[in-house]
């Protein structure tokens, strides 16, 4: 177990905690991209999602998006993006968006879609306009399956963010892509560990923000599993 | 896009979509290997359903190219790198959509199946797991799918299936073989899907004619 040895020693050696490449700076830029991509793709596929689940209309859309978007590489899109639009973070931003926005839609379409009709119909026999049964009523109930989708794509983001080092950008991938390249195994896994433990600690975030925004009224644990199972969610 | 770069590298594709096809069916199949065993069990005793899903869960997400880091230490460069790493990240959908399948059959259906004389195991092949078998299929898909998507990643390290053409496209500034590689992975996804659909229609006949 020399390698653990070699892994202690390099998350223990001061060079490596200080500077514009030490491990605080590229935690930094990781969480950047992470959080402007997750932005972005949240941006983009809530309104969508939020009007198709509430009109009912582009469900077949909005329900196999999430298993395609899966299959699409992001590393070809990274690479290709970059031979196209050059050294810049457009080629890191557009897979990272692409990646995020399909969880979002798939979750909060169907969250939106499994309001029990008695509720919907009882919203607007008391009255509420389309907006504020979508305001009040819908987005509260689908709250835990909404929340999934975000935290579905953040982790996805996050594990993913890595690629931008291979293009010659920043973040924790930087450890990883230059640790492989030199074959320096204890700065390429303790970059992995790195990636790996903020992708924990945003799962384990999220979860939290979950509880948080969930309204106490709403608890469908067990729906909500069988739902999660069906549309393939990544988290537990 | 050069055709003519396509033209004279049929053979490249040819290879490395079978590899592409070699990796993800290897990781399907050891995943469900222990996937299956690991879902009887919790489906059985539901107080190990939660620690089998925090515990595959973890794993599924460490990002990839962590975990194949990770496991240079111990495996090297080598397919069995690929393909265990595949095959974790396999682990958690197979295990929850097997354990939800057999979670959804009507206990009805079972007490019925067991008033008829079902011994636990011929319960198991017979009611359950054919009553089960859309949301396993759906859990097979997903992973079958995210696979596909996976194997590009290890061309990180010198493999990589379809990905190696990214790795090949960036070293030489080349969009083509690029292009090929993520159209190639993103049609091998859909055609793994669709089969696994068509197996889904073969296995579960009764679901037809009810429709």
């Amino acid at each position: 177990m020399e390698f653990l040895a070699d892994l202690f020693e390099w998350f223990s050696d001061p060079i490596n905690w200080s500077g514009t490449e030490g491990i605080p700076a590229r935690l930094w830029e990781h969480i950047q991209y992470s959080l402007i991509a997750t932005f972005i793709g949240a941006l983009i596929a809530l309104p969508l999602a939020l009007v198709l689940g509430h009109t009912g209309r582009g469900g077949l859309l909005a329900i196999n998006l999430t298993n395609t978007g899966r299959a699409i590489p992001s590393l070809g899109i990274i690479i290709l993006v970059y031979i196209a639009a050059g050294l810049n973070l457009l080629p890191v931003y557009a897979a990272l968006v692409a990646l995020a926005i399909p969880p979002i839609v798939t979750n909060t379409y169907v969250g939106i879609r499994s309001v029990d009709r008695g509720v919907r119909e009882s919203a607007e026999g008391m009255g509420l306009t389309g907006f504020q049964v979508l305001k009040d009523v819908e987005i509260p109930v689908a709250m835990p399956l909404i929340m999934a989708g975000i935290r579905t794509s953040a982790v996805q983001v996050v594990a993913t963010a890595t690629l931008a080092a291979y293009i010659g950008f920043g973040g924790l991938g930087r450890f990883l892509i230059d640790g492989l390249a030199t074959f320096d195994l204890a700065q390429m896994t303790g970059g992995a560990v790195l990636v790996a433990v903020l992708s924990l600690a945003v799962e384990v975030a999220f979860g939290a923000l979950q509880n948080a925004l969930v309204s106490e009224g709403v608890t469908p644990r067990k729906r909500t599993a069988t739902i999660r199972a069906k549309l393939g969610s990544t988290t537990a | 896009m050069d055709w003519a770069w396509v033209g004279s590298h049929l053979d490249d594709i040819q290879h490395l979509l079978l590899q592409h096809i070699t990796f993800t069916v290897s990781a399907l199949f050891f995943g469900f290997i222990i996937a299956f065993p690991l879902a009887l069990v919790a489906a059985r005793y539901p107080r190990l359903y939660q620690p089998i899903l925090g515990i595959t869960g973890v794993l599924f997400t460490i990002p990839s190219i962590a975990l194949f880091l990770l496991l240079l230490p111990f495996t090297g460069l080598s397919e069995t790198t690929c393909i265990l790493g595949l095959t974790i990240y396999t682990l958690l959908v197979l295990v929850r959509n097997t354990v939800e399948g057999l979670r959804g059959v009507p206990d009805d259906v079972k007490e019925a199946a067991e008033a008829m004389g079902y011994r636990p195991l011929a319960l198991l092949m017979k009611v359950e797991l054919p009553i089960a078998l859309p949301v396993v299929i759906a859990g097979l898909r997903i992973a079958a799918v995210t696979t596909i998507g996976l194997v590009t990643i290890t061309a990180l390290i010198t493999f990589g299936g379809l990905g190696a053409f990214f790795i090949d496209g960036f070293r030489r500034d080349f969009a083509t073989p690029i292009i090929v590689g993520i159209v190639l992975s993103v049609a091998l996804a859909v055609a793994a899907d669709l089969s696994l659909v068509g197996v889904q229609r073969v296995l579960t006949p009764w679901a037809r004619t009810r429709r």
